[in-house]
């Protein structure tokens, strides 16, 4: 019964953690490919490189710190954090599946940064315009990683873990964006970022809970139930507002 | 004269807008959810002790207002 408790909370950490993780570094990676290709890769590594540690920095500043405030305030605050954030995940990914809202396009915004970048002025050998945008392309992608592993590792008690997870999810995607190239379009993000929205939304019930004293039936299981009912939400949703007869996706604020 | 405000005020006001867009954005209505839910499970659970229908209020409210958040959203891409 431990071990069952113990493994539900730890997959769905995990699995929350490397989902957010390898959609937020396909959009990165992206970024960086129409920069590399564009300008040049020293620049672009370089730009990569500072992102990563501005990141960690964060991450090692930020960690510790979190630690220090009371458990039942950090999952209260933690998880109402969560609640919005996976739900505004799950609205995006409900209306792109529906068709009512266009697909995250990754070659589209290839090509967009590669028109942006040509624009720009001709590369040099320190290339300031490729750093920037590398580093920009990394940094705020990976912002939204870092606050999804801090919450949701601090308040789990698994900090260790959910790093170790994001670290594993930014090299297997790294590797496997390096093979394709520029095929990441191919990726499914949306199916990717739907299950991603579930695990946060599923979390942020969870210990917006937990923070206000709820006493959930088998603890950390019902992590698995909340998983289940979110999935059948959506699925509902999805099939209730898709249009009924086919047409191009209309554009939806946010 | 340099109009630009200072370095600290800037460091806060880009860090207040980065949570900003963050938690609120175009989805104001989920933000609100998110406290009545909080509100309403607080007033349940630790007021009233009524934890089985904290278990079954906190995903409810959290269902409706998503649904209602992709219906309004979903009405608003037909319309155009």
């Amino acid at each position: 019964m431990l071990a069952a408790t113990v493994s539900s909370g730890v997959v769905v950490l995990m699995g929350a953690v490397f989902l957010a993780c390898a959609v937020e570094m396909v959009e990165a990676l992206t970024i960086v490919f129409a920069v590399g290709h564009t300008r040049g890769w020293r620049s672009a590594f370089e730009g990569v490189a500072v992102a990563l540690v501005a990141l960690t920095a964060l991450v090692a500043v930020f960690g510790p710190a979190l630690i220090h405030v009371p458990l039942t305030w950090l999952r209260l605050i933690v998880g109402g954090v969560l609640l919005i954030f996976g739900m505004q995940w799950l609205r995006k990914a409900i209306l792109r599946s529906s068709g009512l809202k266009a697909m995250h396009d990754e070659d589209a915004i290839y090509k967009e940064t590669v028109a942006e970048l040509e624009n720009a002025a001709p590369a040099t050998n320190r290339d300031r315009i490729a750093f920037v945008m590398a580093f920009k392309g990394v940094f705020l992608e990976g912002l939204e990683v870092v606050i999804t592993v801090l919450t949701l590792g601090t308040s789990a008690h698994r900090l260790g873990l959910a790093a170790i997870t994001a670290g594993v999810a930014l090299v297997l995607v790294a590797i496997i964006g390096a093979i394709v190239a520029k095929q990441l379009s191919s990726v499914p993000e949306n199916a990717m970022k739907m299950g991603v929205g579930i695990l946060l939304v599923t979390y942020g019930t969870f210990w917006v809970g937990e923070g206000l004293k709820v006493r959930w039936p088998g603890n950390d299981t019902f992590l698995l139930a909340f998983v289940g009912i979110y999935a059948v939400v959506c699925w509902v949703l999805v099939s209730v507002i898709k249009p009924k007869s086919p047409s191009s996706p209309v554009k939806v604020d946010a | 004269m340099n109009d630009r405000p200072p370095l600290i005020v800037r460091l806060i006001k880009g860090f207040g807008m980065f949570w900003w867009d963050f938690l609120v954005g175009d989805t104001p209505e989920l933000f609100v959810a998110a406290l009545v839910i909080i509100g309403a499970v607080a007033l349940l659970s630790q007021t009233w002790h009524a934890n089985t229908v904290a278990v079954i209020t906190l995903p409810v409210l959290a269902i409706t207002a998503l649904t209602v958040s992709v219906r309004r959203a979903s009405n608003a891409a037909k319309r155009k």
